[in-house]
């Protein structure tokens, strides 16, 4: 099997998904039963979706009745934005694009706060924009981004939402699993999360929305998770996703080494060439992503050397269906396309080894060398 | 099987949810263990081998309804996202030249959720009633229809009562009037032949874990041409009608689900068929106060709704120990909630209560069905 002989380095994209998740999600399939039906095998289906509900209030600090079980991060962050109630929403031009759609489609006024070159929010462009109209406004933000790992001071801007009024969502889908994440703490109203980014199987996510808010799925039905989101759980996901949330803690301490490791390859790049770029090293970043630019190399050719040399690794994010596009969050950045054009992410996990590493290293500069010789 | 290998609690809920056939977790398991990825990631190998499981499994949706093309099978996370997807995305894609949609009163939950949803969003909503046998009356149908009619949605078997509809005709006469015909198939899909061309259907809905697949995954067929707007956005995934990332060890599970529905369903057919007469025939024989519901000749007969004189269902229900039936649909059941499918057919509250829903499916055995109606029998003697 050619995936075998391949490294796998794009945990960004999707986590391996861990071998306790996959025996559980087997079992639970091998069950059966409906969790709104009253008999035995519903009320069995039922524990295990309370069961996974437990583990991910346990992983993030809420409370059970903030869970809403979703398909995905992407229904999750929809959800958030389209079902508060509110008239504006203020985001920012470094999101996913699950979020930059939706605000494409918001029927309100949209006002996008910049980043600056480390990939970070400008706080006072956010507070002069919430001086009018905050009790009207959203806030999304991504509190780890998906291509760079930067993380946004989510504490700093949720002072400034509450003494504006202001809702405050954030899409914590890769931070999950990979920094200390508190709801509670963070003094957010809604967050995001999925499931495949920490381990668990794709197709499940989850909104943790405060039990105050409005917020409901635009998928109706048969009044599944306290009214919130219809159609029957995806139980078996769903226990995946608690199983994984529950071995969350085992993650953060891996990401220890896979800081040091991440860092060992930048060090080795910035050593072989001044050139290379290491885009926003100059923030707070997730300990396992590292956002890479080669001088006069695109992206997608990168992408095809890596993985001639057996390395899987991204140009950007996974989602733009086909097409290899210039990292709009390299843009947003560095206001510079031929610098963002020629940007790779190579991101690690729980399954990564010290040879992946190496072997990383070595295409980098074999494919920067062939290029520069 | 012999009477002795019997497994307590008998399972007998099979629209509420039904197991999983065995081959289809065996398909989807490698999706999991060795061929994870991103069916998104275009540029590495590990996202090439998910998208072509994924496009294996669009082939093998498309081919249980005969559409002809796979591009026209959408993957989404269920039966309930797929109608929402339908009702919501074709009277918003149609608004507002059109403003009318035309729907059942024994639809399921979410089709009449999203429908009153549609309401508070003033599109005004025609529902058509049901006759005895739980069908509609197609020349009130047709009636029904105005210029400003964008869509029609009536399901095919009810997942209380399993009553089909003449869906061939109803589309015939969408066709006819213009108007987009979808059809809730969650429980039919699998369990009678369906074709979306020989029967004029437009948009469909298809359930993962009604077929013996996984639960949380479910497709919509869209006819080529079809407008329709999507309920979210993002990443543009299945030709930006559907955002956010496939699962494909979910799409496997539901193409195998549907390889193996199409192999045997003649096989599965007969199997059911003759253990609901069998169930049916005991029933009758040895109580005097049993009625089926709805048509007799228009069902799928893995669904037996039955209306038990004089008894409170949910105590035949809970007495039932080892015999899981429900009575009604799931969604109601957990909020006992009375039955309005039941209540549409004419019966009053007192004969609704007395109703319970009996499933029966491709693992059911012939022991299972004696040892139920058994038990039944027994229950409802004694709480006569």
């Amino acid at each position: 099997m050619a995936e075998k002989d391949h490294i796998y380095l794009d945990y960004n994209a999707t986590a391996l998904i861990r071998p306790e998740v996959i025996e559980l999600m087997a079992d639970v399939m091998r069950e059966g039963g409906n969790p709104s039906s009253v008999h035995a095998f519903g009320r069995n289906a039922k524990a295990r979706l309370e069961g996974a509900r437990a583990a991910i209030v346990e992983a993030i600090n809420c409370r059970p009745q903030m869970v809403i079980f979703t398909s995905g991060g992407t229904e999750a962050n929809n959800m958030a934005v389209f079902s508060s109630n509110r008239t504006r929403l203020i985001t920012t031009n470094a999101e996913h694009d699950s979020l930059r759609a939706s605000s494409e489609k918001f029927d309100g006024k949209v006002d996008i706060v910049p980043v600056d070159k480390n990939g970070l929010v400008d706080l006072n462009v956010l507070e002069e924009l919430l001086k009018n109209d905050g009790e009207n406004t959203i806030v999304s933000i991504l509190y780890a981004n998906n291509e760079t790992g930067v993380l946004q001071d989510i504490e700093a801007i949720s002072s400034i939402t509450r003494a504006a009024d202001a809702l405050l969502h954030i899409d914590a889908i890769q931070a999950f699993g990979k920094v200390p994440l508190n709801f509670m703490e963070l003094n957010v109203d809604m967050m995001s999360i999925s499931s495949h980014k920490i381990g668990g199987p794709q197709g499940v996510g989850a909104l943790i929305a405060r039990e105050k808010l409005p917020v409901k799925s635009i998928i109706v039905g048969g009044g599944q998770e306290h009214g919130r989101r219809g159609g029957t759980e995806n139980i078996a996901g769903i226990a995946g996703f608690g199983l994984a949330a529950s071995m969350v803690p085992d993650s953060l301490e891996k990401m220890k080494t896979l800081r040091a490791w991440r860092n060992e390859i930048e060090h080795e790049l910035k050593n072989h060439t001044p050139d290379v770029m290491l885009l926003g090293q100059g923030a707070k970043r997730l300990p396992n992503v590292s956002n890479i630019y080669m001088p006069d190399v695109i992206s997608e050719t990168q992408v095809m050397n890596f993985d001639l040399n057996g390395i899987c690794i991204s140009a950007g994010s996974a989602c733009s269906s086909g097409k290899v596009k210039t990292s709009h969050v390299g843009l947003a950045m560095l206001g510079d396309e031929k610098i963002a054009s020629c940007t790779i992410r190579m991101s690690l996990g729980w399954a990564s080894a010290h040879r992946d590493i190496d072997a990383f290293i070595k295409a980098w500069k074999k494919i920067y060398d062939k290029k520069h010789a | 099987m012999t009477k002795n290998m019997l497994k307590l609690p008998v399972y007998m809920d099979y629209q509420a949810t039904t197991p999983m056939d065995p081959r289809v977790l065996e398909a989807m398991m490698p999706y999991f263990k060795e061929k994870y990825g991103n069916p998104h990631s275009v540029e590495h190998v590990f996202g090439w081998e998910a998208e072509a499981a994924v496009e294996i499994a669009r082939k093998q949706v498309a081919g249980i309804i005969g559409a002809s093309e796979e591009k026209e099978i959408i993957f989404t996370s269920g039966a309930t996202e797929s109608n929402n997807l339908a009702l919501k995305g074709i009277a918003f894609a149609q608004h507002p030249a059109k403003n009318h949609i035309i729907t059942v009163k024994t639809e399921h939950e979410c089709v009449l959720a999203s429908s009153r949803a549609l309401e508070k969003m003033g599109f005004d909503v025609t529902y058509l009633d049901v006759d005895h046998a739980g069908l509609i009356d197609l020349a009130e149908l047709e009636n029904a229809i105005t210029e400003k009619t964008s869509l029609v949605s009536v399901m095919v078997v009810n997942n209380e009562i399993g009553v089909i509809q003449d869906i061939t005709n109803i589309g015939k006469i969408c066709r006819k009037n213009g108007v987009i015909f979808h059809t809730d198939a969650a429980q039919a899909v699998g369990k009678i032949p369906l074709d979306v061309d020989a029967m004029n259907i437009d948009v469909m809905s298809i359930s993962g874990h009604k077929i013996y697949g996984p639960k949380g995954i479910g497709a919509i067929y869209i006819r080529m041409g079809t407008s329709i707007l999507p309920l979210f956005d993002g990443g543009g995934q299945e030709q930006g009608i559907r955002s956010g990332t496939l699962a494909p060890a979910q799409c496997v599970g539901l193409g195998k689900a549907c390889a193996i529905a199409l192999d045997q369903m003649v096989q599965d057919n007969q199997h059911i068929r003759t253990l609901s007469s069998r169930l049916l025939e005991k029933l009758k024989s040895n109580l005097n106060n049993v009625r089926l519901n709805g048509s007799d000749s228009d069902r799928f007969p893995g669904n037996l709704n039955l209306t038990f004189d004089g008894i409170k269902s949910d105590l035949l229900v809970a007495d039932l120990k080892h015999v899981a039936i429900s009575t009604g649909s799931a969604c109601s059941s957990a909020k006992q909630k009375s039955s309005y499918v039941l209540a549409a057919l004419g019966l009053d509250k007192k004969k609704i209560d007395a109703s319970i829903r009996i499933g029966i499916g491709r693992m059911t055995t012939e022991e299972e069905v004696d040892y139920a109606a058994e038990h039944i029998i027994a229950c409802a003697r004694n709480l006569l």
